[in-house]
């Protein structure tokens, strides 16, 4: 089971290549407000995440991300419940 | 902060269209002449971009019905149909798609967006998992939201990414509702349904398909998707909608499921709007009897279907995956480059729709053109013409592809 350290640093290795001009990525980003994803960019990036991690995440959990930290915490939190 | 913050990039994109001049998305029909000739922005065209899959929209039969209803029993119920607006003919209706789908249960709509809310919004509850395709439409999305199930979504038409989730669920597969449509609206490309279904089966899921686009379209009686690939004994829900082959509005579910009678009681989709007019009612009864009367203009609509696709092809158009009798033709990433096309084409005589990104599968812009089992050949060739004119005078001929 991995840690919620070692699944952001995984998730920031597949976030900062659709943010190519973004400085250092940091866990209390937000995705759409300051790393500039759309919606349709976000889908993209749940999909990679969703292979990367071996898990489906739900469209529920979407109200409640707003950060790159609150993605890790929600991904952490589906691989406990599996 | 204020209550209208959040509309100011819709604003700013709806300024850059008021800039070029033209607004795809707010075009004026002025008059409506046939199923495919019509009055647009002061343009005659020829409509190569509606959803009038059987041309029944004028119908001598279907007008006549619903005159007749308008003048028995007026122009609307005002009520809903658990309380004063169940009308006789409403019954009717139902029973005769619950007898044209040889299943034992039809309930009525008074759209096919309001069928998909009430199914999603009410079967799959709390602890439950809905499983939609990712290109789903946005009836689909919306009644996931208004559901308590859990909604996780897999690739578009993806057999393999869809069971790869199922196994993920584990014991929660089982109750787990797959939806996935007939023909999908924007690149006329079909679910891979009997492998979808084998999937279902395996893992004990439900299976719900939206035949919108499919209705009238596919299958030896005009039953859908489900039929053409012979597994409507495993698909639980099969939805659909009055406003495409029909001609008219409204929505319906039929399924082998009692359960669906519950719905009545259930479904606020159902309950809490108005039931459909007595004459949308009576059009809908008509166009579904010549719908099933109808391989003639099935066949019509698919040999549109392949003339204008191989049309296209060999203007050097890049296309959709295969021929159906909705055809994209994809551009590229500049919104005003696209714009700028589709308005040549209405100049000239002849609408499409335009379909930009979040709407396109893609980060390009398209254009969704449908056949109608209305056009004449004579109709297809002007509307090819038109397209070599448009699409050499802006350089495009042969370097779409």
């Amino acid at each position: 089971m991995k840690s919620y350290e070692e699944i952001l640093a995984e998730l920031i290795n597949l976030i900062r290549p659709m943010v190519p001009n973004a400085n250092e990525l940091s866990p209390d980003m937000e995705l759409v407000d300051n790393l500039g994803l759309d919606s349709m960019k976000v889908m993209n990036l749940l999909q990679e995440i969703e292979d990367q991690f071996d898990v489906s995440i739900p469209l529920n959990v979407l109200p409640d991300v707003r950060t790159v930290g609150d993605l890790a915490h929600k991904i952490h939190q589906i691989l406990e419940r599996e | 902060m204020n209550l209208f913050d959040k509309f100011k990039p819709l604003l700013a994109a709806r300024a850059e269209l008021s800039d070029i001049g033209v607004d795809p998305f707010n075009v004026k029909v002025e008059k409506i002449l046939s199923p495919t000739e019509a009055i647009v922005n002061g343009h005659r065209v020829i409509l190569a971009g509606t959803n009038n899959y059987l041309g029944l929209t004028f119908h001598p039969e279907c007008i006549a019905a619903a005159e007749n209803a308008l003048r028995e029993q007026g122009c609307g119920t005002t009520g809903s149909r658990m309380a004063n607006g169940n009308y006789a003919d409403h019954l009717a209706l139902e029973r005769e798609f619950a007898e044209f789908y040889d299943k034992p249960f039809a309930m009525v709509f008074s759209t096919g967006y309001l069928a998909n809310l009430a199914i999603l919004s009410t079967v799959p509850g709390a602890d439950d998992v809905i499983l939609i395709d990712s290109d789903s439409h946005a009836s689909i999305y919306d009644g996931c939201r208004m559901s308590s199930a859990e909604v996780i979504r897999f690739r578009h038409n993806d057999v393999d990414d869809l069971a790869k989730r199922l196994r993920r669920l584990k014991d929660r597969a089982s109750r787990t509702l797959i939806v996935v449509e007939g023909i999908y609206s924007m690149l006329g490309d079909v679910a891979p349904l009997k492998e979808m279904a084998a999937v279902k089966q395996e893992f004990g899921a439900c299976l719900m398909v939206d035949e919108a686009h499919s209705l009238g379209v596919l299958g030896e009686t005009g039953r859908g998707v489900a039929q053409a690939e012979n597994v409507e004994d495993q698909v639980d829900f099969i939805v659909g909608t009055f406003s495409k082959s029909l001609g008219s509005i409204g929505g319906y579910c039929v399924s082998h499921h009692p359960e669906l009678e519950i719905l009545r009681y259930a479904a606020r989709p159902y309950i809490f709007t108005a039931s459909s007019s007595p004459s949308l009612i009576a059009s809908t009864r008509v166009a579904l009897r010549l719908l099933q009367e109808g391989s003639g203009l099935r066949e019509k609509l698919w040999n549109n279907a392949h003339r204008f696709y191989e049309g296209l092809k060999k203007l050097g158009c890049q296309l959709g995956p295969r021929v159906s009798p909705v055809i994209p033709i994809m551009l590229g990433e500049s919104r005003q480059e696209s714009i700028a096309i589709w308005h040549d084409l209405l100049q000239n005589g002849a609408y499409v729709n335009l379909v930009m990104p979040p709407a396109s599968p893609d980060t390009r812009c398209m254009l969704r053109c449908s056949m109608s089992a209305a056009h004449s050949p004579e109709q297809l060739d002007a509307l090819l013409e038109i397209f070599a004119r448009v699409l050499s005078a802006r350089g495009m001929e042969n370097r779409v592809s």
